[in-house]
């Protein structure tokens, strides 16, 4: 609570007790008073009482209204405010009858505008909180004592020490040291990752075990936790369709309800007296007409909305998923369209030996053997094999090694010729040889002129991509399709173990952007297409989906510039994840605004009808602002979907 | 140019009308007010003066909401 807050409680609450106390006093203890001064003192003491609790209560809003007015602002919600409790006012000095309502109404309204500022200044700071994975100090060594500055003067290449508990301030290099390192607050993966000597780490992660040495090979500005608190920050200030329309609504809101209050106050009294020769009833149309004045302001619905959007991106955020704008986390719950970029995304982006079939000899033998054959190569493939193999190949056990280009590789190990390579290399040495069912790059082997069997090699798919898929397809995603610039016949094997829909392979990067364009005008207008890449050399694609989602981005920047939403680790569970996220906080959003409406169009209907009086009106009207907020909160909860 | 200020309001719909106040002062290219952060972005126009422009958009939001506060 602020200074401004607390000054405003006391007021409410001096003024509901004088309120409550003069209830207490009935109308006519006042009468014995005309004995002693002038006839009806009593009741001029009594409204000066009265007026005394409405002034204490309402003059800002009175002050406010009188600004805008002077100011050219006729219709805003102090303005009505004003005139609907003075109308009431009036109503009851000419009855020297019940104050109470124009009272009861302003202190309600109050309680309302002080809620509203305490509730969205809470969670503000609560959602900061929660995001705050700024590092407050860094440890430098100085005179062979630690010191801590400010990371903000930290120069690029400077040596920082990180001790076991602390956050890592600044990205950096590991000189010394090694530990466990915490990345919950960024990824919202749990476990933790192990790092030693060499390896990058990234500002935001909290180091758990060992002391670690890093030289900073960024300035505290450009470290990747400067840049997801900005880019969180600033998310909410890219606005969404609903807050737009919201906003639009909320202008002419006011000035429809003001009309229709003056018309209401004008129109039947004239009709029965002029048309249907009936008393005119003048107070109680007006007082109908300064009830709607009372629920004319467009609070609830203006405020939860912009707050149910900060509370989603932040709820995203710590679970590792980086919405960078409103509008995206509004995109992303409309998205029917998922395309993938296949390696890197669904696969792990890293070629093994996924498989030996048909061989004569031992498993580990044959991997030798290809091993030693190829270990003049620095393909690829060849590399996937010394990986397999596991040790440093002996190479003098090699030797008349001869590369067939396009073919293999034939040579002596062990004084054996051993021949590894495709089905063309077997052909041309006239060796029969089993072909593979097995999507990948096969790789035959010969010894002797005998044929030893094949090895597979291809790129793993990832350990949740299957369970990621049918997630999206549980949460009602209509299609999913696969993009790759890899062989159809992969393509295919790993689209239908995964279960997507279609598969468009043996692309270009430049041929995915027209996949894109044609998939975007295949779907219906209102679906969304998002796309799902690893940020590195498709940032044309992303830019050209309605939605782009880059994984496995933490600490490239390239792919956090690119993209619209960002996934700081590479899970693609991650992806429906975000898409529930959006769902949820959509949802709340149209709740809001439904509630929000509804009950000021009932109120509005049975306030014309005379049912509803203004305490119901402002009581309506301040309860459905609460709830609007607290749902609004809801979105902050996002863990467990 | 871009840039950002501080600013303190208290409701969502004063939030809005300073938006389109500092949106429709001269010198104002375009203006964003995020109510959650309380924060303004007005990019301004090519050549104008900033400091002056800034006068101009805390006066126009002052007579939208007297109790708005923008530091300059």
């Amino acid at each position: 609570m602020n200074r401004k807050q607390r000054r405003m409680l006391i007021r409410i609450l001096i003024s509901a007790a004088m309120m409550i106390g003069l209830q207490l006093i009935p109308a006519d203890a006042f009468g014995p008073m005309d004995r002693y001064l002038f006839p009806s003192a009593g009741r001029f003491i009594r409204l000066a009482l009265y007026l005394m609790n409405y002034l204490l209560i309402g003059h800002d809003i009175l002050g406010k209204a009188f600004k805008g007015i002077r100011n050219g602002r006729v219709f805003d919600e102090n303005f009505l405010m004003a005139v609907a409790t003075v109308g009431a006012m009036s109503l009851a000095v000419c009855e020297n009858g019940d104050y109470l309502e124009a009272i009861a109404v302003m202190v309600f309204y109050q309680v309302g505008e002080w809620f509203q500022s305490y509730a969205v200044g809470k969670s503000r700071r609560n959602i900061s909180e929660l995001m705050d994975i700024r590092p407050d100090y860094a440890n430098m060594e100085r005179d062979g004592k630690l010191v801590q500055v400010d990371p903000d003067e930290v120069e690029n290449g400077s040596i920082i020490v990180v001790r076991p508990g602390e956050k890592v301030p600044i990205d950096g290099i590991i000189v010394e040291g090694s530990s466990s390192l915490n990345t919950s607050a960024l990824t919202g993966e749990s476990l933790p990752r192990e790092v030693m000597a060499g390896d990058e780490v990234i500002s935001g992660c909290i180091n758990m075990t060992g002391v670690l040495k890093l030289q900073t090979t960024k300035e505290f500005g450009e470290s990747t936790v400067s840049k997801i608190l900005d880019l969180v920050e600033n998310a909410s200030s890219r606005k969404s369709k609903s807050e737009d329309f919201i906003s639009r609504f909320a202008k002419i809101y006011t000035p429809a309800v003001c009309i229709g209050a003056l018309v209401l106050a004008l129109f039947p009294p004239l009709v029965r007296t002029l048309l249907l020769g009936i008393p005119a009833d003048w107070g109680v149309w007006i007082y109908r007409a300064l009830t709607f004045l009372v629920i004319s302001c467009p609070c609830a619905l203006v405020i939860s909305i912009p707050l149910s959007f900060f509370a989603g991106i932040g709820g995203a955020s710590r679970e590792g998923i980086l919405i960078k704008g409103s509008n995206y986390l509004e995109s992303l719950s409309k998205t029917k369209y998922v395309v993938f970029d296949k390696t890197g995304t669904l696969t792990q982006g890293v070629f093994e030996v996924n498989g030996i079939h048909h061989s004569g000899m031992e498993e580990e033998k044959l991997i030798e053997y290809a091993a030693l054959a190829e270990c003049d190569s620095s393909h690829p493939i060849s590399k996937s094999l010394q990986r397999a193999y596991g040790k440093e190949p002996d190479r003098s056990r090699v030797t008349d090694i001869r590369e067939i280009s396009g073919n293999g590789v034939i040579a002596k190990v062990d004084g054996m010729e051993v021949a590894a390579g495709n089905g063309r290399l077997m052909e041309r040495l006239k060796i029969p040889y089993e072909k593979c069912s097995q999507a990948g790059t096969i790789i035959h082997m010969a010894v002797n002129g005998d044929y030893a069997g094949h090895i597979v090699i291809s790129d793993r798919i990832k350990q949740d991509s299957g369970a990621a898929v049918s997630a999206l397809r549980a949460a009602g995603i209509e299609k999913t399709v696969m993009l790759t610039g890899d062989m159809e016949n992969v393509a295919i094997q790993v689209a239908s173990q995964l279960g997507i829909d279609e598969v468009r392979s043996e692309l270009l990067p430049g041929n995915k952007v027209e996949e894109i364009e044609k998939l975007l005008q295949e779907k219906s207008a209102q679906a969304k297409l998002a796309f799902v890449g690893d940020g590195i050399n498709d940032a044309p694609v992303l830019a050209r989906a309605d939605i782009g989602i880059a994984m496995g981005a933490m600490g490239s920047d390239a792919a956090i510039e690119a993209a619209d939403v960002v996934l700081m680790d590479d899970n693609p569970l991650k992806i429906a994840k975000a898409l529930k996220i959006s769902r949820k906080c959509l949802r709340i959003v149209y709740q809001n605004i439904i509630l929000a409406l509804g009950v000021k169009s009932l109120c509005l209907i049975l306030g014309a009808a005379g049912i509803a009086n203004m305490y119901l009106a402002i009581f309506a009207d301040v309860g459905v602002m609460v709830l609007a907020v607290l749902n609004a909160i809801r979105c902050l909860f996002v863990k467990k979907l | 140019m871009k840039k950002t200020y501080k600013i303190e309001v208290d409701c969502a719909n004063c939030a809005n009308l300073m938006e389109g106040a500092a949106y429709r002062t001269k010198g104002v290219k375009a203006a964003t007010v995020n109510f959650m952060t309380q924060k303004m972005i007005v990019e301004f126009e090519e050549g104008s003066d900033v400091r002056a422009v800034m006068e101009e958009v805390k006066k126009a939001c002052k007579k939208v909401e007297p109790d708005c506060e923008i530091e300059l």
